[in-house]
């Protein structure tokens, strides 16, 4: 056997999930699987309870509230993949999507799962970094609402207690006319980016850029939004020189170094994948405004 | 005390039940349990597709699932394609086109493929490339696989 024993819980409501993770010490949520299974497989996780989410029903979810995208925990990768409504309403998210491991992972994978596990390189987590997204954990004591910001506190390392569970994620909608972008860079498809970048860019009437946001991964332990690039993009041009000066900052930045990828090369990925998102993203916000 | 579950699953068609130690991995499941050793493991954990199998009719990594987590649902795996016998389009195409060297990827990749197909009945070649970004060949160098995997595409086409 690959995992080590543990006892397994397969809850049927959100109530009896948090009575569970209340009670047992040492216990791990399961989600899709494809993150915790293979830490356990290696034994590098060894819960002595498994409180099991995937019979959880109304934790799978994809509601539409005002401009906001609600996406229940348990939702799997691959009904946002192929929900028409997302790649209408929310592309960005879609794009983000293509890079997520393959057919099979994204088949099981969830939403909520890859928050959770929280790889430095995650593209979900990227989006929910640039979106500016709300988490919704739930426990025995009720439920609380966390911002993105708040949730990422270390490496690999939510601000989820042990009796809490995360049951959804409420993603405010990038406003009309904007463009966006998600590009990054891994040694194969689906493998986690060495980084990744994303980048949303309105424009005002008079065709200078209104507002930009841009989330940086696989620079620090969680995406970085790099505030004083995004404000410097403000009232200018769009456009090749605007794009060079934003990607210069963003290769400045401070960049994790690990066995495999150096602070420089990770660097000059930020540099070129800021600048690459940006102009796609500034193509995209120009032909919504044309067309 | 091991913690043990009884649990009945459909596995290409007949269903089975056990009593399983709730551990059990749905790889292991098949090949230790029912003796189905079509379903390859090679990394067992999540990396090379060897052990992909179809789930409640979409593809999963059989390795990263757990047994107990099929209780009541309809697996699918490499075993059943050869309906009497005969080898399906799909497989008769890897062997007409080399598709295939040791096989010890092959009903990962065949698995995959079929769900693929049914989704992407006419599929370009970038599109059947990254259908199989999930399942990793030592031996083919994939060539073979994605000529097989198109001119099965369109024996299927054919009603073949
Ligand atoms: S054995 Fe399951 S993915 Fe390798
Ligand atoms: S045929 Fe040998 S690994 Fe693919």
């Amino acid at each position: 056997m690959k995992p080590a024993p543990f006892t397994y819980h397969d809850p049927r409501t959100v109530a009896e999930a948090c009575d569970l993770l209340a009670t047992h010490e040492n216990a791990r949520v399961l989600a899709g699987g494809q993150s915790l299974m293979p830490m356990m497989n290696f034994r590098v996780a060894m819960p002595d309870h498994l409180v099991d989410l995937n019979r959880v029903g109304e934790l799978s979810y994809l509601r539409w509230e005002g401009e906001a995208l609600c996406v229940g925990a348990m939702t799997r990768q691959r009904d946002l993949e192929f929900s028409p409504d997302v790649g209408r309403r929310c592309p960005l998210l879609r794009e983000a999507l293509a890079h997520v491991g393959h057919r099979q992972t994204r088949n099981r994978g969830t939403f909520g799962g890859s928050l959770c596990h929280l790889d430095p390189s995650a593209e979900l987590v990227n989006v929910t970094a640039l979106l500016g997204g709300t988490l919704h954990a739930a426990s025995k004591r009720g439920t609380r609402d966390i911002a993105f910001a708040d949730f990422a506190v270390g490496y690999m390392t939510t601000s989820l207690e042990p009796h809490e569970l995360l049951a959804g994620v409420t993603l405010p909608l990038p406003g009309d006319g904007r463009g966006h972008a998600f590009v990054e860079f891994a040694r194969r498809h689906g493998d986690f980016a060495i980084v990744a970048c994303s980048a949303l860019i309105g424009f005002d009437r008079g065709g200078r850029i209104a507002d930009a946001a841009i989330a940086l991964s696989g620079l620090a332990h969680a995406p970085v939004r790099p505030a004083a690039i995004e404000k410097s993009l403000r009232g200018e041009q769009p456009g090749a020189a605007a794009f060079k000066a934003a990607a210069a900052e963003a290769g400045k930045l401070d960049a994790m170094a690990d066995a495999y990828v150096t602070t420089t090369y990770r660097q000059h990925l930020a540099r070129v994948l800021t600048y690459r998102a940006l102009e796609l993203a500034s193509a995209r916000a120009g032909e919504r405004a044309n067309g | 005390m091991a913690d043990t579950r009884n649990i009945t699953v459909t596995v290409n068609g007949e269903a089975h039940s056990r009593e399983v130690e709730t551990r059990l991995t749905l790889a292991d499941f098949l090949r230790h349990e029912l003796n189905l050793t079509g379903t390859h493991v090679g990394c067992e954990h999540g990396v090379c597709g060897a052990c992909t199998v179809l789930v409640g009719g979409t593809s999963a990594r059989a390795c990263l699932m757990l047994a107990v987590q099929c209780e009541g649902q309809e697996v699918v795996t490499v075993e059943s394609l050869a309906a009497g016998g005969k080898l399906n389009p799909l497989q008769q195409a890897f062997q007409d086109h080399h598709g295939l060297q040791c096989g010890f990827c092959t009903p990962g990749i065949l698995m995959t493929l079929t769900e693929f197909l049914r989704e992407y009945p006419d599929p370009s070649e970038a599109e059947v490339r990254t259908a199989l970004t999930g399942n990793l060949c030592r031996c083919t160098g994939y060539q073979a696989i994605v000529a097989a995997t198109l001119d099965a595409a369109k024996r299927m086409r054919g009603g073949a």
